[in-house]
């Protein structure tokens, strides 16, 4: 099986901050990946990285035997890549139909095909506030409503970055069901986070970064087996 | 690792008038009632953690308490006397510290300026245009800043701290005017366990030595079990519990609004 | 009665009409690619020139002449959009704000010489439209059919902009981009194009304004600079951003004209003065506008440190002051006169950093200061009797007023808005100056402002601006390091944190506004005696410019910095004017290039090339990269 992304000695910058050292790791099809680490550890800027809204100074990203790297991020986009960040950023003056609008793309053939409808059978409560504009919605229907929107590109791999920050814990669970929702539907999911429990529920493998490397990657159960990674690197 | 100095906790045994009283807070948001007859105090030396889902009206609540919002109606009470409405940095005078759920310091200034700015502003002495301002409280900053464990970082530049630190710094900042309350909204948001760990047990112990009262907002449950004295949540604008840290976790009504079966949010 | 009113409603709503095209281009670029495009009164001339050309080849007698020529001027004028958003402004959408703002500037100037040079400086009258050539009576007055078409425009391109924006796809993306262009790439959208039609789309629309205009009023160089500050008023009312604000504002300030003309035909300007006065104090965004998303201080990375001077720094200063000092033993008379209007403009740039370094202010209005300040001492000479050195200590105050009258406006907003407030002040001063012919002798400005015995000789003048402008510089930098600079950097660095620490950030703003114009008016004083005389162009917006200029060239973060400048941009300028006749495109362009070379200012690209040099991570300035919290 071929891998879906690899990536392998990216280096990013961000003004004058080295936030990416080198940093490698492959995902497979299918698979949930969490990348965790610290605050500041790098996540972030990696997911921005793979999406190009921060330009690599150097390495590779390679989605299905192509390199991304240096491309805009809108051809990323159309690749099939899509990205959820982390402070949501709905469109706040645009209704749900229309925040879901500016995302469509054309039905692909090897990737889950999303209409509105399906959408909202997968989210019931956007589905009943079609015509709400996003700024009138709570936290975590915003945060629904960006997953929502990303999927109307019909993508095949999804950024989640920190899908559990800021969320009341009966939301989180939400969150989790709706991860395992899109693995289901095959799509390949990279989420960052630095809640291990979170983790620990959605994600089949953990890639552990710090200071813009990655240090441990294994599985979950792995991950929970080896103490002396947790402390380390995630000050559990 | 920065030494946490362990404060004795001499707090007078009984402080018997609630350092901030809240009652029946208002405000609505074209027509959406975003805080809906709130009340609740807080006693010296305590702490009180707000929490419920997104959107229930703890910033809102939160920012009628600072002065960034006027509430429509109800008053909120520091030490007896009336605070409704008046602007931040009025608040401020009159002895609440806060700090922000986004890190909020002045990123051309080192650590210590940070302090000294809040300590001059403290001392009314902002408006003199001569003498030169890194000259003034050195003494009173250095002591805030070992306080918080932060004096070796003193001349650092604030835009380059590490985020836990700049925390730290937040709290010292807070704490330069003498406060009788302290609100932290989302104090720990972002950080590692151990980190938010480090700075409540810090922020506790120093709330308890010098008897202020203390509110904030969390969504870490092991924070908000862990460190507080009393919970009250809010949902949908309205407080629809009050209690210990365990009463709250074991009101049903709680665990279907907000803390759900405790599944993804730790081992509860 | 009731009919004066009536016809000069109508006459302001007629040109309102025009003033809307342009506010609204101007908003909708705004709104997706967050530069205020200042070429757009520039756009807005070209509609005019182009359409004028057009027609009279056309044949201006043909409705099919007239017509075709005036929409395909407002085409053309979109493709030039499209270069100018292709060669210009896609390099610097990462720019800060104020390089942007700068950068488009450079572009006025540029298409200011390319119009001189392609249709020469007379005005051009323009033909009648045809079919719309005669009157109809209105309340007993004649009022041009071509007035009542112009007032439906508005309502209509209104009307189209709404459905265009609701309806269409395109309208969707665009209001998507306005509120998170980043977004909108990200979910699969091609930006770029995005970009380049909206630009596009608005430069067209100021194109159309322009065209429109021809048979209204004769077609002239100066179309551009007078377009552009009432567009900033009608935005800055309307509230940046939003096309039926703009339409309000549009409405309200032609109706404003037209009745100020009636009622004092002098000062019209103070009319709407007054009337953006009172909606600022009510809603500051605007009539229409939402405060701005986020930072309300743009997007440039956070302030670097500030420190004192180390011990180098200060040596090398006293040598320098020492040079200054030493100078006119060895330097002859035209050096001596160089020098001393270079120390005049060194004090000039100081009071301007003053504001804008530490305050967080960039002003595009600063000339105002520094003109009331010239104007302060002419007028007490001419009109007091004065004698130089009462007038010297009169100027000053007279511009210190002037910023706290308008500084108190203007600190009430930010970034861009104050810059466009500023802008508009300054238009307000320099129009006042212009048109106050009794007082001030308008064009001709007010000669014979002469130094007193002691210092009218050369050497004797040089060493009096030496000792008030260095004076002035050090109190200046004196007051930076105070507490009352530090508070003035606190307010700049974090607003709510400052104000979470009882810091009064408006007012203290509002005195760092007024110390900066009571800075300026002494320069502006002593500039007056040194010149022998003062004109409006002293005010005027490209000697606001020149100061920003100074200001960018020495780097806003060092205090050193703008003084540095001052004499960098001084040199060079001269250099460009005696060079070539056409300075102005020369000029444009070197400012566009600059921008587009180092998008990050002379010094942060300096910066920045150290760090990539020395290659050293900085672990923690990593949390800003990280989601920026």
């Amino acid at each position: 099986m071929s891998a879906l992304l690899e990536i392998a000695g990216l280096d990013a910058y961000y003004g004058r901050a080295h936030i990416l050292q080198g940093l490698g790791f492959t995902m497979n099809r299918g698979e949930v990946l969490a990348l965790m680490g610290r605050n500041g550890a790098g996540k972030s800027t990696t997911m921005k990285a793979i999406m190009g809204l921060v330009p690599p100074a150097g390495g590779t990203v390679t989605f299905e035997g192509r390199a991304v790297q240096g491309r805009e991020p809108f051809e990323i986009a159309r690749l099939g890549i899509g990205y959820v960040p982390e402070d949501r950023r709905v469109f706040s003056e645009l209704s749900v139909m229309e925040n879901l609008s500016v995302a469509q793309r054309p039905a692909r053939s090897d990737a889950p095909h999303w209409t509105p409808e399906r959408l909202f059978a997968l989210f019931p409560n956007l589905g009943r506030m079609r015509d709400r504009p996003g700024g009138a919605m709570s936290g975590g229907e915003q945060q629904m409503l960006t997953i929502a929107r990303t999927l109307m590109g019909n993508p095949k791999l999804v950024l989640l970055d920190e899908p559990s920050e800021g969320l009341a814990p009966v939301i989180v669970e939400d969150m989790a069901k709706t991860i395992l929702a899109l693995k289901a539907e095959g799509l390949s999911v990279l989420i960052s986070e630095q809640n291990l429990h979170f983790a620990g529920n959605v994600a089949d493998r953990a890639a552990i970064i710090e200071k813009g490397m990655i240090r441990f990657t294994g599985t979950m159960d792995e991950l929970k087996g080896n103490e002396a990674v947790r402390t380390q690197y995630l000050s559990v | 690792m920065n030494a946490v100095p362990q404060l004795q906790a001499a707090v007078p045994a009984a402080a018997q008038d609630p350092v901030l009283v809240v009652r029946d807070l208002q405000k609505s948001f074209g027509g959406v009632r975003a805080v809906d007859g709130v009340s609740f105090s807080v006693q010296a030396g305590t702490m009180l953690a707000l929490i419920g889902p997104n959107g229930a009206g703890k910033t809102t609540c939160f920012n009628m308490l600072n002065g960034q919002l006027r509430p429509d109606g109800g008053e909120v009470l520091l030490a007896g006397r009336p605070i409704t409405g008046m602007k931040p940095r009025v608040v401020w005078r009159m002895g609440v510290g806060r700090t922000f759920q986004i890190t909020a310091t002045f990123t051309s200034m080192t650590v210590r300026e940070n302090v000294q700015m809040a300590l001059i502003s403290h001392a009314g002495g902002i408006w003199s245009p001569f003498g030169r301002a890194r000259d003034r409280h050195v003494e009173a900053a250095d002591a805030l800043l070992a306080q918080v464990g932060m004096l070796e970082q003193a001349e650092r530049a604030c835009g380059v701290l590490a985020y836990g630190d700049l925390k730290r710094v937040e709290l010292a900042v807070a704490l330069a005017n003498q406060p009788r309350l302290l609100l932290m909204d989302e104090p720990t948001a972002g950080m590692a366990p151990r980190e938010r760990i480090e700075l409540m047990a810090l922020t506790a112990d120093i709330a308890a030595a010098k008897g202020i009262a203390v509110l904030f907002t969390e969504h870490d449950m092991d924070v908000v079990f862990t460190h507080s004295d009393s919970v009250i949540v809010l949902d949908r604008g309205r407080l629809i519990a009050h209690g210990t840290a365990e009463e709250v976790r074991r009101d049903p009504n709680v665990r279907a609004v907000y803390l759900g079966s405790g599944a993804t949010s730790g081992g509860h | 009665m009731i009919d004066l009113i009536l016809t000069q409603t109508l006459n302001g709503l007629a040109s309102a009409s025009s003033l809307f095209l342009v506010a609204s281009g101007l908003s909708i670029i705004f709104g997706v690619t967050r530069i205020v495009n200042f070429a757009h009164g520039s756009l807005y001339m070209l509609g005019a020139y182009l359409a004028w050309t057009l027609v009279s080849s056309f044949g201006a007698a043909e409705p099919l002449g007239f017509w075709g020529g005036v929409l395909l001027a407002a085409l053309l004028v979109g493709l030039l959009g499209v270069v100018i958003e292709v060669l210009v402004l896609r390099r610097i959408y990462q720019a800060p704000e104020l390089f942007q703002l700068l950068a488009t500037f450079g572009v006025v100037l540029m298409l200011q010489d390319l119009t001189l040079a392609t249709w020469g400086p007379e005005d051009k009258l323009g033909p009648r439209a045809p079919g719309l050539k005669s009157f109809v009576i209105l309340f007993d007055n004649r009022f041009p059919t071509y007035e009542l078409f112009l007032i439906a425009v508005g309502p209509l391109v209104l009307l189209i902009l709404w459905l265009l924006f609701q309806k269409t796809r395109w309208g969707t993306l665009v209001r998507a981009a306005t509120q998170d262009r980043e977004m909108v790439g990200a979910l699969g959208v091609n930006q770029r194009l995005l970009f380049t039609s909206v630009f596009a789309f608005g430069s067209m629309l100021a194109g159309l304004g322009g065209a429109l205009q021809l048979p209204r009023e004769a077609v002239n160089l100066h179309m551009d600079l007078s377009m552009i500050s009432e567009v900033f008023v009608v935005v800055v009312v309307g509230g940046l951003g939003s096309v039926t604000g703009a339409y309000l504002a549009a409405v309200l300030i032609g109706i404003l004209h037209a009745f100020g003309i009636l009622i004092f035909p002098k000062i019209t300007l103070v009319l709407v003065f007054l009337v953006m006065a009172v909606v600022l104090v009510v809603k500051p965004y605007g009539l229409m506008g939402k405060a701005p998303i986020g930072g309300a201080r743009g997007h440039g990375p956070a302030e670097p440190l500030l420190l004192p001077a180390d011990k180098l720094t200060k040596l090398a200063g006293l040598i320098a002051l020492l040079l200054l000092v030493l100078a006119p033993l060895v330097a002859p008379d035209h050096i001596l006169l160089t020098l001393t209007e270079l120390v005049i403009f060194a004090l000039f740039a100081a009071s301007l950093h003053f504001m804008m370094g530490p305050g967080g202010m960039a002003s595009f209005g600063h000339a105002a200061y520094f003109g009331l300040g010239a104007y302060g001492a002419a007028l007490a000479v001419k009109w007091l009797g004065a004698s130089m050195e009462p007038a010297l200590i009169f100027a000053p105050f007279l511009a210190g007023i002037a910023g706290v009258v308008f500084g108190w406006f203007c600190v009430r907003l930010s970034g861009v808005y104050l810059a466009m407030l500023t802008l508009a002040f300054a238009q307000i001063a320099w129009a006042t100056a212009f048109q106050w012919v009794e007082l001030t002798g308008g064009d001709n400005g007010i000669l014979g402002v002469w130094p007193s015995a002691w210092a009218v000789s050369k050497t004797g003048f040089y060493y009096l601006t030496l000792g008030v402008c260095v004076f002035s510089i050090l109190a200046l930098r004196l007051t930076i390091f105070s507490p009352l600079g530090y508070a003035l950097r606190a307010g700049r660095d974090n607003p709510l944190r400052a104000e979470a620490i009882g810091l009064d950030v408006m007012r203290i703003q509002w005195v760092a506004f007024a110390v900066a114009a009571f800075a300026a008016g002494i320069a502006g004083a002593l500039f007056a005696f040194f010149k022998g005389s003062v004109f409006p162009t002293y005010m005027a917006i490209p000697r606001s410019v020149d100061a920003l200029l100074m200001v960018l060239l020495g780097g806003v973060q060092t205090v050193a910095g703008p003084v540095i400048g001052a004499f960098a941009y001084a040199g060079l300028s001269e250099q460009l004017m005696k060079a070539t006749m056409y300075w102005r495109f020369g000029l444009g362009l070197s400012i566009v290039l600059l921008v587009i070379l180092f998008p990050r200012g002379l010094v942060g690209a300096s910066l920045l090339l150290r760090e990539r040099w020395t290659r050293q991570p900085e672990p923690a300035a990593r949390l800003a990269a990280e989601g920026g919290r």
